[in-house]
């Protein structure tokens, strides 16, 4: 048992491992204090099967940790002629279940070492970036205190091209630090006539304590079982998850012998598990799969975090967002424009939330014109405009589970028109001049609709530009007005099948498009006055058009993603 | 970042600090007990004025996560904070009657006596009405929560401001003393939120949520910043630049993964809105100590006097920190 802080802690695991008949060695860290040292010995003190072996100096990543083991072991080889298997833990062990279990399942299983050990090529997760290098390279430099030092040499050796030459006919594995082995196996180990060479060699490899037993174990052991007896997860830094008292059951239904690291202020994980009662676990294999789970879902949400949340602890930079929305959305150009109350309808084909212009320079138009919408989002131009695109991505992430769908078109305020087009998650089609379609209806003096259309043009030609570049990772779709009103079904059709892929029915009803008669004039006028207008395609004068049953064009689909 | 700009914040550092060493002069202790801090204990640190009806609930529910001594400043009260604050065993008080807003809204003098008594320990600064949750808060105590940072070499730990508020017109329930603030100011804004990086003291600046939408509708950029950092493992060369926004050094702000990871983080539940806000804000307008001239308490006043419910249909209703989990306002990061 190798021990350097929590005392008390190791002093009454200790006393429980001895008090259950297994003799124990405990090594403890040269640093610690002595009034500390001495204080355990003297609670200790009663046990005659607890030893103290020799100390050293140990320090994470190096030989000392590997020295300090040899101690303790050959300590209680020698002292305790009658065990069978030993088992290396440290201080913030715990055992789960009573100590007669774990007895009995080595007794049944006599020849079998438990100890992890993989070879450097199969196994992940080394981390740091040294796996093979761990064994060619020399390190002799403290990684915790000279960094900088410890750096310098691995580029210094990489660029010799040094390698060390590993033992011939050993090869070096990697795994849990901790084991549990059969007398004759670490016998063998301690014993070896060529122990000296290994120490040697073992003494300048980075993190010797995971890999001096685990490949010398693979030299002697007649019957490796690689996996450790001992549950310990680790981070994605490399440092070991710590259990607390919320998770007593999640370590009871584990079945697992022995845990670490255990918070030294768990104190309902201390007095629960200390107590060898057999009720506590079923005397089952031990299956650490929830534990797991929830490591690695914890290590996951560190290192890749919610997709299309931004908040204080995940604010990623372009481009590593792994989504720069939570869930998909759509957004309709034109066609609020071109058909009459299309919103209605698109909430009855395909569901989901349909909006107004949600970037309308007056305020947003949300669904049902609700003043607050989910999340507390107000209607606010203001503050909407403050961060458009967090205006977009709080929306998605508040109403995740429904769709959203909304209105936007050259009249509204741009700045999102980058983050949608970029937004793998946008479904974005257009129709394009069917800004125009209003500017006919109106009644205002032609001067200033002329301006306005110019403006308007100016704006989607712009916006356009956006959805058509390289960058773009949108599902965008853009017809031309012309194009779209010969055939409008096909199209919606297409459109509402991605939004509602369940639902795939025939549209049957068309949404009622806007009365164009004139609209060609209404265009030929606008030429006229020598504003060019050029989005909507090709209305010749006094051919109005009508909704004809006709075979449409496929819809020009500039970039399509995975769906 | 360059050498030139490391060199100024440098400066900007060492400003601070004189300033701090400075307005400690300010300062007259009323009681120390400092003597009796350990190693590792964790400590927390509170500017106050006239908060003697939130304290004892204030102080029993730092006590019980686990927070050993509060280190805390009485700013003229005439209320009996003082004298109540005096009386318990493990709080430190200084007093002082200099200006609130001179001392940038208290932080200079809790630098000065975070410098001399925060050293190596973890370090929480609070106001009364703030109350710090974090992931598992429920079950394990902040020393779990610091031991764990200590161990990850984190050395701060962020926790946004979230604005709670009644149903119904603010001055409507009456707050006793001793009791949860949360039973009355059990709502919040999920989602509202912005965020923008600063770049030159690299924290996060966000805004929103209720007072965003309620009372700086027009102007955004005015309402307050929401983003903080109150729990620190101090060291003497530490300070807070604005408030708890920000620090210096600015590495020490970056309480946020920008390579789409999430790290772990907590929320400061802010009861401000209580029956006792209407009277205040009657009192802070008079004194103008508090940030931007007042405008905030301006903008509340004139909130006030017309309708003063926060709540709308979309506010939701505090259950526990697992819930501010869910809903992406804090987040357990690799902690499980």
């Amino acid at each position: 048992m190798l021990v350097h802080t929590a005392m008390d802690r190791a002093a009454s695991v200790a006393r429980h491992w001895a008090s259950s008949g297994c003799p124990v060695v405990i090594h403890i860290d040269k640093s610690v204090k002595r009034a500390q040292v001495k204080k355990l010995k003297e609670a200790l003190v009663d046990h005659q099967n607890i030893k103290f072996c020799k100390r050293h100096k140990v320090e994470w990543g190096t030989w000392s940790l590997v020295a300090a083991t040899q101690s303790a072991a050959e300590m209680m080889l020698k002292e305790f002629p009658l065990v069978r298997h030993v088992y290396l833990a440290s201080g913030s062990c715990l055992p789960l279940r009573p100590v007669n279990e774990l007895q009995d399942y080595l007794a049944s299983r006599p020849r079998t070492d438990f100890i992890e050990s993989a070879t450097t090529n199969d196994v992940p997760w080394t981390i740091g970036g040294f796996d093979q290098e761990r064994f060619t390279l020399r390190f002799p430099f403290s990684w915790k205190k000279r960094r900088k030092l410890f750096d310098w040499y691995v580029r210094f050796q990489r660029r010799l091209g040094y390698k060390r030459r590993v033992p011939p006919g050993m090869v070096p594995h990697l795994g849990s630090q901790w084991w549990c082995l059969t007398r004759e196996t670490l016998q063998a180990i301690l014993e070896d006539p060529e122990r000296q060479m290994y120490d040697r060699y073992f003494r300048r490899v980075w993190i010797p304590d995971e890999s001096y037993f685990q490949s010398l174990a693979r030299l002697h052991s007649q019957n490796v079982e690689s996996r450790s007896l001992t549950l310990s997860k680790f981070d994605f830094q490399g440092k070991p998850h710590i259990f607390y008292d919320d998770h007593l059951q999640l370590l009871r239904r584990s079945d697992c012998f022995v845990a670490r690291k255990i918070w030294p202020k768990a104190d309902k994980l201390y007095s629960s598990f200390l107590s060898n009662d057999p009720s506590v676990t079923k005397n089952a294999e031990p299956n650490p799969g929830k534990i797991d789970r929830l490591f690695s879902k914890a290590v996951d949400r560190r290192v890749r975090g919610r997709s299309g949340l931004y908040m204080q602890s995940r604010f990623p930079r372009d481009g590593f967002e792994n989504g720069k929305t939570c869930a998909g959305y759509s957004v309709f150009e034109g066609f609020t424009e071109l058909f009459e109350d299309f919103e209605t309808w698109l909430f009855k084909v395909a569901g989901g939330r349909v909006h107004g212009h949600l970037f309308h320079p007056k305020g947003v138009q949300f669904s049902g014109k609700e003043a607050f919408y989910n999340g507390a989002l107000s209607d606010s131009a203001a503050l909407r405009d403050a961060a458009p695109s967090s205006f977009l991505t709080n929306l998605v992430w508040s109403t995740r589970g429904e769709r959203q769908c909304f209105q936007f078109g050259p009249g509204d305020e741009q700045g999102v028109s980058w983050f949608m087009a970029t937004d793998s998650n946008a479904q974005i089609s257009v129709i394009s001049g069917a800004w125009a379609v209003p500017l006919f209806k109106s009644s205002n003096n032609f001067s200033f609709i002329r301006r306005e259309a110019a403006a308007l043009q100016k704006i989607e030609a712009q916006h356009l530009d956006i959805l058509r570049s390289q960058y773009t990772n949108a599902r965008v779709r853009i017809w031309t007005m012309a194009d779209f009103i010969l055939n409008p079904m096909e199209p919606l059709q297409i459109i509402i099948d991605e939004i509602a892929p369940r639902g795939r029915h025939r549209l049957t009803e068309a949404p009622k498009m806007a009365d164009l008669t004139g609209f060609g004039q209404f265009l030929q006028d606008l030429k006229n006055q020598g504003m060019h207008p050029y989005l909507m395609g090709d209305f010749p004068v006094g051919d109005d058009p009508r909704s004809r049953p006709k075979p449409g064009r496929r819809p020009y689909l500039v970039k399509s993603t995975d769906v | 970042m360059g050498a030139l700009s490391s060199y100024r914040m440098r400066l900007e550092r060492k400003r601070l600090q004189i300033r701090a060493a400075r307005k400690r002069f300010e300062l007259t202790e009323v009681v120390n007990r400092t003597k009796a801090i350990k190693k590792g204990d964790v400590l927390a640190f509170t500017t106050l004025r006239n908060e003697v009806v939130r304290l004892p609930y204030f102080l029993q529910y730092y006590r019980q996560m686990g927070v050993v001594h509060f280190i805390m400043v009485d700013n003229g009260s005439d209320d009996g904070s003082r004298e109540y604050l005096a009386d318990q065993p493990d709080v430190s008080l200084w007093t002082t009657t200099h200006s609130y807003k001179k001392s940038r809204f208290g932080v200079d003098w809790l630098n000065g006596l975070q410098r001399r008594y925060g050293h190596e320990h973890w370090c929480l600064v609070v106001d009364v009405d703030e109350l710090f949750i974090y992931p598992f808060c429920d079950t394990r105590p902040i020393g779990a929560l610091t031991d764990w940072l200590d161990s990850s070499d984190v050395r701060s730990f962020g926790a946004m401001l979230i604005d709670m508020y009644p149903r119904g017109p603010i001055e409507e329930q009456l707050y006793r003393s001793g009791q949860d603030p949360l039973e009355i100011t059990s709502w919040f804004d999920s989602g509202n939120y912005t965020i923008r990086k600063n770049h030159k003291f690299l924290n996060l600046w966000i805004q929103g949520g209720p007072r965003a939408r309620a009372y700086f509708y027009d102007e955004p950029d005015k309402a307050p910043a929401l983003n903080k950092v109150p729990l620190v493992k101090w060291q003497r060369g530490y300070a807070y630049a604005s408030s708890t926004h920000m620090l210096v050094p600015r590495g020490l702000n970056l309480v946020y993964d920008e390579w789409g990871g999430e790290k772990a983080s907590g929320c400061l539940l802010h009861t401000k809105f209580l029956n006792t806000f209407a009277d205040k804000s009657e009192e802070e307008m008079d004194r103008g100590q508090h940030y931007a001239d007042s405008f905030e308490y301006k903008a509340y006043r004139d909130g006030l006097q017309a309708d003063t419910s926060l709540w709308c249909k979309w506010s939701e209703k505090y259950i526990n920190w697992r819930q501010m989990e869910i809903l992406g306002l804090m987040s357990k990061g690799n902690w499980a």
